[in-house]
């Protein structure tokens, strides 16, 4: 690592505004596809209503950065308010119990990100009641949280516990496919269900690449 | 008097409902629709499930009746807030969400509300819905 900056130990206000920022990017940039997943199995329009919520939260993130909880838990209102589908509540919950976990904390170190991965992972579950294995996008968000804490344990630092969460992320996302859908509308199309990946699976990827991408070039 | 909030992804739907369940409710339940997203289209939008709320609530308590999907999730995180508000010392009487139809849920609810019933009460009586078979 010589010459370059050094690698961030915390997350600070400008860096969460950055994620919201980069996720509505990627999620724009993704839209079509994530609304061809979902037309597979679901109501057809998950990236139009991801691309709208998360167009919202960018459009509700403050001038002044305010404290990353804050931040979070305005980006997460917004989300709810615009949305229009099922992934507005549950994003929004995720958003928001993270932002809470954050509590008023200036720099979230890797610590408190952990337990506040954690904390959006019981937020959507108690939420949507859904378990791992029902192909929605627990199956995504539970291994990233986990993949992180493993990696912190391990004595990770930020960007390597946050790279092993979106990494997670991924390889869950790939693991809905063969599954059969136990919640949302695609659980009432049975068996016919499998062979696609799920499309709120697909987005958690992408929120998750969008905070790898923003901690990584924050690390240079 | 308990106030009932029906919450669908259809405008019309919503509309419907309260319309059959206030008939039912002999003209004097308290029912209101908060169908379809902001726009109108379909989906479920929170604004417009809170203004149902602040609507129907006269102080004894709301019961929402939900269709499918957000309607319910959305319905859910409405009832995790009024609930952390009351903790708070916030004015208003309890927001619950029945485990009930939507239809037949509505029709049984505003029948019971219309007596001056409790939540409670009410709330069972949504849920009692689920035990009419048709067939």
């Amino acid at each position: 690592m010589s010459g370059g900056p050094a690698r961030p130990e915390t997350l600070d206000a400008a860096m969460i505004t950055a994620w919201i920022r980069h996720t509505a990017e990627l999620v724009a940039a993704d839209a079509e596809r994530l609304t061809r997943l979902d037309a597979a199995i679901g109501d057809g329009d998950h990236g139009l209503n991801l691309d709208r919520g998360f167009t919202a939260a960018v459009a509700a993130l403050p001038g002044e950065p305010d404290p990353p909880g804050r931040t979070l838990i305005t980006a997460g209102r917004a989300l709810v308010s615009k949305t229009g589908g099922a992934s507005g509540p549950l994003y929004g919950t995720a958003l928001r119990r993270a932002g809470k976990a954050f509590g008023d904390a200036t720099e979230v170190d890797a610590a408190l990100l952990g337990r506040a991965l954690r904390a959006a992972v019981d937020g959507v579950q108690e939420l949507g009641q859904a378990a791992e294995g029902d192909k929605t996008m627990v199956d995504a968000l539970a291994p990233a949280a986990a993949a992180y804490e493993t990696a912190l344990a391990a004595g990770g630092d930020l960007p390597s516990c946050v790279r092993a969460a979106a990494e997670a992320a991924g390889k869950g996302a790939e693991a809905t496919v063969p599954m059969t859908a136990r919640k949302g509308r695609a659980s009432y199309l049975g068996a016919r269900s499998a062979g696609h990946l799920d499309p709120g699976a697909a987005s958690t990827v992408l929120i998750l690449r969008a905070l790898a991408d923003v901690v990584g070039e924050a690390a240079g | 008097m308990v106030g009932l909030v029906v919450i669908s992804h259809s405008r019309v739907l919503a509309d419907g409902v309260a319309e059959l369940a206030r008939a039912m409710g002999v003209g004097q339940a308290v029912v209101e629709p908060a169908g379809g997203d902001s726009e109108g289209g379909l989906g479920t939008s929170v604004e417009l499930v809170e203004q149902a709320i602040e609507a129907a609530q006269r102080g004894d308590g709301v019961v929402l009746l939900a269709d499918l999907g957000s309607s319910v999730l959305t319905a859910k995180m409405v009832v995790d807030e009024a609930a952390a508000e009351v903790r708070a010392g916030g004015g208003g009487g309890e927001v619950v969400l029945a485990d009930a139809p939507l239809v037949e849920g509505a029709v049984a609810a505003a029948s019971m509300a219309a007596t001056g019933a409790d939540l409670q009460t009410v709330v069972t009586a949504a849920e009692s819905a689920y035990a009419h078979r048709k067939t």
